[in-house]
């Protein structure tokens, strides 16, 4: 790259700049529109990540509908319910920090995004508590299952589907935990302004998308 | 400049060969901006990036030819030959995943598709230059993960990685599936950056409808890979699971179903295909163009039915089921579905038949993989009609007719496309020429090899030879014999290319900007091309692949010299 800056012109016309990321230099436009395209057909692929798993749960409930309802019983509703409402509202805290950090107000944005990262923190926790509970009871998957109080056949298979989905959400909900304290160290700093929040816009967006997926894991596992 | 598409074909015009004229080499250029090892590994150069790509898969379609020659040696004689039945099936996995994930599913748009598609929407580099970079070494790390898995744990799952075999073998399957993932990332990260570079990168003056055809392959690929894939990524995140812990989510014996892997499966790895094809669909469009010195026909058509082609392979994942217990109606559903894939192929074929109808043809190395292309993908394409009937695909289940088939439709196909791409573009990425001569030899070996190696297999297949089978009964040999000869046959003529290629990198004559005087948007800059890909900004006023008698005598065209 280094050999480029000192060409400037030749016989043939002016050269162009070295490659990106400048190519988007003197359209910011572009480029914020560029980095929010491509985060979101980054959660179109986190979608479909999710999907099979939806669909590997619709066909284990269509097997053992009687074994999904009572094991769906035994989940705890207060906690799951509290989940719910505590991701609900740290998403509504991550919109209020992406408005603020547009508007150049990384304080506020900073102590928005640690509220947020908290209430993350609730969540895993609170599932944390749960997890321990299925272990105690042995409400495990496969061959680890040894949970009398479910007698449909079948059991194992929502445990499997619980754990995998629960699983995989926490992982990103811890993803998205990292990615907000990130964007959160650069409101700290002031980095952001009216014309450069896209961090802030993106990391928002994958927290929505955890949230998202979360609205669809409750009412199917806590209270179909 | 001619405004209408169907001005009379360029018959004036002389035919396009290779002419290496009284070029000199462009003294400052992409390949010597930076000569360390460091200005190689770290750049984030698209044209240097899809070069390292390029080595990367040669290396593994060299590594999967290998596997290929020793399977068909072992099939040579009926009984054990020269390796045990353990060894043959880690071969024909190896075989298999190597090809697949390492060869096949990079080899267009990953090194092609990264070199040319910036050049062809006059941009300087992609959207994402960095996550390009990181999609290269995801790449590289999950190759080596998955090669590694298998020369160690020895897999023999086949690449299908079916259960219940793949969670009960004795047989490492672990950091096969880890290495599919982390290959699935780079995929996805590939796919990604080339949707976001076509949407906000075009330069002005590039709408749409003056994409370049390869554009829109490329482009209809990248929808694939990014919505496609994830679901790859999931089934190996479950089976490793499945292998290392036993959850049962696809063992029937704790409640699972096996059959839910196979949807899940093929869900991907049945749109993969046309993540294979597609790219090589694009490249033969253009090629098609430049040595029929003529308009493509049915440009909008050629365009839509990539996309057509990316939008029904996703709902035809089920003609892999027919026989693994699937109501009627499902099979007939996915059956009618397949075939949809076979109309809107048909469409394209016959696009470019009447792009070559009444052109002034030049029969160069490319124009010669552009024959083998077509006929592989119409006699693939028209015994995949077949066998997306149910009935008839009940017969030919898991024999060698559909080995012949796919190894016609997908490898044919992306052979034809990688290797026409190479021959079009290798004086533009390299900045010399080839030999024509051997060139031609070379092709009619590859083309005439491949149909001998893969025609007897279609009549073993159809005679009842099971696929994946270490030994099989005396009748069969002489058409096992048969497909050995020919895959001889095609691997000389790989050695043949990589002898004259190699030789043409150093000492080929220089090339020029524009050898095949061919009217696509990348040869407008100098070969090789400069870092940021053209020294004057370029002006696109004639739309993509326009060979009427106006813009030909445009002077506006003539290359610049880079004298």
């Amino acid at each position: 790259m280094e050999a480029t800056s000192a060409r400037v012109m030749t016989a043939e016309g002016y050269l162009a700049p070295p490659p990106t990321p400048h190519h988007y230099e003197g359209n910011p436009g572009a480029h914020k529109h560029a980095v929010r395209f491509g985060m979101w057909l980054f959660l179109a692929t986190e979608i479909l990540l999710f999907a099979g798993l939806f669909c590997g749960y619709f066909v284990f409930r269509a097997d053992f509908p009687e074994a999904f309802d009572q094991a769906a019983r035994h989940l705890s509703l207060a906690l799951g319910t509290t989940n719910t409402f505590l991701l609900l509202t740290s998403s509504l805290t991550v919109a209020l920090a992406h408005h603020n950090a547009e508007h150049g107000h990384n304080r506020n944005a900073f102590w928005l995004l640690v509220v947020s990262i908290a209430m993350g923190g609730g969540f895993l926790c609170i599932k944390a508590v749960e997890y321990t509970e299925k272990f105690r009871e042995g409400a495990l998957p496969g061959r680890f299952f040894s949970f009398s109080e479910i007698t449909a056949p079948g059991g194992p298979m929502f445990y499997v589907v619980y754990f995998f989905a629960t699983g995989l959400h926490a992982l990103h909900v811890i993803v998205g935990m990292s990615l907000l304290t990130w964007v959160a160290v650069r409101c700290w700093h002031k980095e952001f302004s009216p014309t450069h929040y896209a961090p802030v816009e993106n990391a928002g967006l994958y927290w929505h998308l955890v949230d998202l997926v979360w609205i669809f894991l409750y009412p199917l596992l806590y209270l179909v | 400049m001619s405004s209408s598409a169907s001005s009379p074909p360029a018959t004036a015009n002389s035919a396009p060969a290779i002419s290496p004229g009284h070029y000199t080499f462009p003294e400052h250029h992409y390949l010597n901006n930076g000569k360390t090892v460091r200005s190689w590994l770290l750049t984030l150069d698209h044209k240097r990036i899809a070069l390292l790509y390029l080595s990367v898969v040669l290396v593994s379609f060299l590594l999967g030819g290998i596997f290929a020659m020793v399977i068909r040696i072992e099939l040579l004689t009926p009984g054990p030959t020269i390796i045990e039945a353990l060894t043959y099936n880690r071969m024909f996995t190896l075989h298999g995943v190597v090809m697949i994930f390492l060869f096949m599913i990079p080899a267009i748009p990953a090194v092609f598709g990264n070199f040319f598609l910036p050049i062809m929407i006059g941009a300087k580099d992609v959207a994402f230059p960095r996550w390009n970079l990181v999609s290269f070494y995801l790449y590289l790390f999950g190759a080596i993960l998955a090669v590694w898995g298998m020369v160690n744990g020895g897999t023999d799952t086949g690449w299908t990685f079916y259960t219940p075999y793949s969670t009960t073998t004795a047989q490492g399957v672990l950091p096969v599936l880890l290495g599919v993932f982390v290959i699935g990332f780079s995929s996805i990260l590939t796919g990604l950056n080339f949707i976001v570079t076509v949407h906000t990168l075009r330069a002005p003056g590039i709408t749409w409808f003056k994409l370049p055809l390869f554009i829109w392959a490329i482009y209809a690929t990248a929808i694939i890979q990014v919505l496609a894939t994830p679901v790859i990524g999931l089934v190996a995140m479950l089976l490793s699971a499945e292998s290392a812990f036993g959850f049962g989510f696809f063992d029937p014996a704790r409640g699972g179903d096996p059959v839910l892997f196979q949807h899940l499966f093929w869900f991907y790895s049945h749109p993969a295909v046309y993540i294979m094809v597609l790219p090589a669909m694009g490249v033969i469009s253009e090629t098609v163009a430049a040595y029929s010195r003529k308009n493509v026909f049915g440009y909008g058509m050629i365009a839509a039915s990539s996309l057509g082609i990316a939008f029904v392979g996703f709902f035809a994942w089920g003609h892999h089921l027919f026989t693994s217990g699937q109501s009627a109606f499902d099979a007939g559903a996915f059956a009618v579905i397949s075939m949809l894939v076979g109309v809107f192929t048909a469409i394209k074929v016959f696009n470019w038949v009447g792009t070559l109808y009444k052109g002034a043809i030049a029969f160069t190395a490319p124009f010669a993989y552009i024959c083998g292309f077509l006929f592989f993908l119409v006699f693939g394409g028209m015994t995949g009609v077949a066998l997306a009937t149910v009935s008839l695909d009940i017969h030919w289940q898991d024999t060698y007719f559909v080995i012949a088939h796919f190894h016609f439709i997908m490898v044919g196909a992306v052979i034809m496309g990688f290797l026409a791409g190479l021959h079009y573009w290798f004086p533009k990425m390299f900045g010399r020429t080839y030999h024509e001569g051997w060139s031609l030899v070379a092709a009619a070996l590859i083309v005439l090899g491949f149909n001998a190696t893969f025609i007897p297999q279609f009549l073993l297949g159809n005679a009842g030879m099971p696929r994946r089978y270490y030994e099989y009964p005396e009748r069969f040999q002489a058409l096992n014999v048969a497909s050995t000869a020919g895959a001889s046959l095609l691997a000389f003529g790989f050695i043949i290319i990589a002898i004259y290629l190699g030789f043409a990198l150093l000492y080929g004559p220089v090339a020029g900007p524009n050898p095949w005087g061919s009217r696509g948007y990348e040869w407008m800059t100098p070969s090789p091309p400069p870092t940021e890909n053209f020294d004057v900004t370029p002006s696109y006023e004639h739309p993509p692949h326009d060979y009427t008698d106006d813009a030909v005598d445009d002077p506006g065209f003539a290359p610049a010299r880079t004298t």
